[in-house]
């Protein structure tokens, strides 16, 4: 066992809006048995936050790894959904492709991804059309 | 340390798994048949005071007669105190009954209320002020930032609450006035819960508090009922107006913001819903959130009399009387830079496993494998309030794996089918099945756990 890291597993369900909410509490109560500063921790919690709700919302579902480094936090969150057909133009502010009746419902407003960008160190998107997306959010912790 | 008003005592104490379930910071474990509280994690919200059974978690406050160590007495009973009593008798008589059990003076905590929320309304007109501003007014809820939501401490509103400016009014008044030192005017709180006693005792916001002493409002109710029977010339004492009664009641001190945009929550694990809310930036539209840690807000202080729904009803009177009454003219106001905190609050990582990271880490992956074998069922019986919380004992060296009973019960079981086995062997000259060999002859069935 590779005791210098830490990778902990969740499953995000589809159509679960409080299922995002859930995961984001266990993973501080998690990291509140680690002296980091607890701004850094804000910044995980948001920007997985953000990342899960789009899974949620858009793909159906999917899944987040968390690895706690020595140095960084990473949040993996992979999904199998439709993927994004252009990334530049899903990174605007306000642009956003959420069906009708979840903006009803004062979602997708169209700044989950840079919500993520502006909270992450580093972004990294991956996405096929028609396979899915993963995105992996990294924070440094010093 | 640590001062906490909320203590266990022993001799009730069964050792049952009630109030470990229900602690929102994990700060009690059953150990050898008795309670313990993690002094450093405890908050002192009174949750397991009002879930004890065996009524074995009480609040620390100070007796009746310790009014009598100085020479001026004040009372300052909190806006509650008027819920607790049958709607025919005036708040003025409440307060006369008070006086003459012994105060030279009362001073309505409710009035200091109203002076807090008047400052508390220019602050927030202050374009550099963190929103949502979280009311400071519930000791508890400010413990709770301190240990459980480091990055909320920015959002207090940093501001003497109504009990503390209460105190100081009386005091500095009888100051100026001359003839006594400040160490002979004796300011007593008529408290509704254990967190204002630990707040009096061992203040976070500053050096020392201005209140001398915390009188529970159950010890004083049958002592003011006595009074109210023997009757009182009434001279009037009422100075608050009914924005500063409200307060008892949860959503009372939003109210007297005077915005829509704020949020009153009440009860310790809604505050705790609320707050991830807050730190996960997901509450918009509110400017202002009172949070107070129990349901019904200072009306189901764990030191209460009254039901809490009764005493709202109750409360409801006094304040309509307040309001037809009008508010008292010529009213001292105070700048919201006058009642600021001189001191500040720091984050207590009372989670952390080690203060170095990469042991940290060793450590919570131990924990997660530790997990990871347990049942999963949260029973309690290990004396923590989770499979989780044991792990995270056992990996602080503080429990054993085998104080889970299903772990123990698996020991146990593949100890006696070791038994079973030994037993079953038989020594070859005494073996009259065997035909020379000292192959194993039972079949153990079973997993191995």
């Amino acid at each position: 066992m590779n005791f210098d890291s830490i990778k902990l597993q969740y499953e995000i369900p589809a159509n679960n809006f409080t299922a995002a909410g859930e995961i984001v509490s266990s993973m501080k109560k998690v990291l509140s048995h680690l002296v980091i500063n607890p701004a850094v921790i804000k910044r995980v919690a948001i920007a997985a936050y953000e990342g899960e709700m789009n899974a949620v919302i858009h793909a159906g579902g999917g899944s987040v790894e968390v690895t706690i480094d020595p140095d960084k936090i990473t949040v993996k969150i992979a999904d199998q959904g439709a993927g994004i057909p252009d990334l530049e133009l899903a990174m605007q502010e306000g642009y956003s492709t959420a069906p009708e009746d979840i903006k009803q419902l004062g979602f997708g407003a169209g700044m989950g991804l840079p919500n993520m960008k502006e909270n992450a160190d580093v972004l990294d998107i991956d996405t096929r059309v028609g396979q899915g997306t993963t995105v992996v959010i990294t924070v440094y912790i010093r | 340390m640590y001062f906490h008003s909320v203590t266990l005592d022993e001799e009730k104490c069964r050792g049952c798994t009630n109030c470990i379930k229900r602690c929102p910071t994990e700060a009690i474990r059953v150990r050898k048949g008795r309670a313990r509280i993690i002094d450093e994690r405890c908050i002192d919200c009174g949750e397991c005071i009002r879930v004890c059974p065996q009524h074995a978690k009480k609040a620390i406050t100070d007796p009746f007669d310790a009014i009598y160590t100085f020479r001026y007495r004040v009372a300052i009973p909190a806006p509650s105190f008027y819920g607790q009593f049958k709607p025919s008798v005036s708040r003025n008589r409440l307060l006369n009954a008070l006086k003459r059990l012994g105060f030279d003076e009362v001073f309505e905590v409710a009035r200091a209320a109203e002076i807090v929320s008047a400052a508390t309304r220019k602050l927030l007109a202050r374009p550099d002020v963190k929103k949502p501003l979280i009311s400071s007014a519930c000791p508890a809820v400010v413990r709770l930032i301190q240990v459980r939501f480091p990055s909320l401490i920015d959002n207090l509103l940093k501001l003497q609450s109504p009990m503390e400016l209460a105190a100081e009014i009386a005091k500095s008044r009888k100051a100026a006035a001359g003839n006594l030192s400040p160490g002979e005017v004796g300011v007593f709180f008529i408290t509704p819960c254990a967190a204002k006693v630990t707040s009096i005792k061992a203040p976070y916001e500053k050096q020392q508090s201005y209140v001398d002493g915390a009188i529970s409002m159950r010890e004083i109710y049958p002592r003011v009922l006595e009074t109210l029977e023997k009757g009182c010339e009434d001279e009037d004492l009422e100075q608050a107006g009914y924005e500063g009664i409200r307060w008892a009641d949860s959503g009372g001190e939003g109210l007297a913001i005077g915005t829509d945009r704020f949020l009153a929550v009440d009860g310790i694990h809604n505050v705790i819903a609320i707050l991830e809310e807050i730190e996960n930036e997901r509450l918009e539209d509110v400017d202002f959130v009172e949070a107070l840690a129990c349901t019904g807000g200072c009306l189901g202080g764990p030191l209460t009399v009254e039901n809490k729904y009764v005493a709202r009803t109750r409360l409801k009177k006094h304040i309509e009387e307040a309001k037809q009454k009008g508010i008292p003219p010529d009213r001292q106001e105070k700048t919201e830079e006058e009642l600021v905190w001189s001191g500040n609050i720091e984050y207590r990582p009372v989670m952390k496993l080690d203060e170095d990271l990469r042991e940290a880490i060793k450590k919570l992956e131990a924990l997660e494998q530790i997990n990871r074998e347990l049942p999963g069922l949260d029973c309690g019986a290990c004396g923590a309030p989770s499979c989780r919380a044991l792990a995270e004992d056992i990996v602080r060296g503080m429990a054993n794996e085998t104080d889970c009973i299903f772990k123990l019960r698996e020991r146990v079981r593949n100890l006696a089918m070791q038994m079973a086995e030994l037993e079953a062997k038989m020594p070859p000259v005494l073996d009259r099945n065997s035909n020379g060999s000292s192959k194993e002859n039972v079949e153990v069935e079973g997993d191995e756990g």
